[in-house]
């Protein structure tokens, strides 16, 4: 299990080799990408992220602790940048390993589920016109009863 | 203890995190002393159910006790992902 919390970017093809290299009992991996997208009306120049140093890590390893007791898995990999970020600039990324499918899939998006809504982290919108914290929505609250 | 602040809440505030010393027995207690200090934090602290709390880095509730504790932090809702 390996959680990274950076500034810098990754490469997510170098990450998922190297998630799935030495895993010879895994039959399946699993990766999801959040990618830094444009907003319609108003270009974004840039999506600035904050986060509390400590607790984002912590947070992170429990969400990822919480997924490998629940499921089937082998590893698990969440790594997350803070800073300041550009449209097509991948935000974040998780990977589940575990030997089929349906295990690396559901843990994927419980890891998903929780880091949205309960690791520290916060986004803001700068365009031309405004610097906008994005607001939660309640739907991703919503999504944590299913599990 | 140590008070810090995060997104919306430090930009009303005004600072990313203070030093404070309170006798509160809860988190609500806290937020409560803070209101009757200055405006900025009657800004910050005026609707609570668009606030979370972290004591000592764990999430937690309003209610949550201060005693012995080192660090709470207030921000908004989390948007990770």
């Amino acid at each position: 299990m390996r959680i990274s919390v950076q500034d810098t970017p990754f490469d997510l093809g170098t990450e998922t080799t190297n998630f799935a290299a030495g895993h010879r009992d895994m039959g399946a991996i699993v990766t999801f990408t959040g990618v830094v997208r444009d907003l319609p009306d108003d270009p974004l120049e840039a999506m600035e992220i904050e986060h509390y140093p400590g607790m984002t890590e912590a947070a992170l390893t429990d969400i990822a602790e919480q997924a490998m007791t629940r499921w089937s898995l082998g590893d698990a990999l969440v790594i997350h940048r803070h800073g300041r970020l550009v449209p097509s600039e991948m935000i974040m990324m998780v990977a589940t390993a575990s030997r089929h499918r349906k295990d690396a899939f559901e843990a994927a998006e419980f890891l998903m589920d929780y880091l949205k809504s309960r690791a520290p982290f916060w986004k803001r919108e700068i365009t031309a016109k405004s610097a906008d914290w994005v607001a939660a929505r309640a739907e991703d609250e919503d999504a944590l009863k299913r599990w | 203890m140590d008070v810090l602040y995060f997104a919306w809440v430090r930009e009303r505030i005004g600072i990313p995190r203070e030093a404070i010393e309170t006798s509160a027995a809860t988190v609500a207690d806290l937020i409560t002393e803070l209101r009757a200090r200055e405006d900025r934090y009657e800004a910050a602290f005026s609707d609570l159910t668009a606030l979370r709390v972290a004591v000592d880095q764990k999430l937690t509730d309003f209610d949550a006790p201060l005693k012995g504790v080192r660090e709470v932090a207030f921000f908004p809702p989390m948007t990770g992902g």
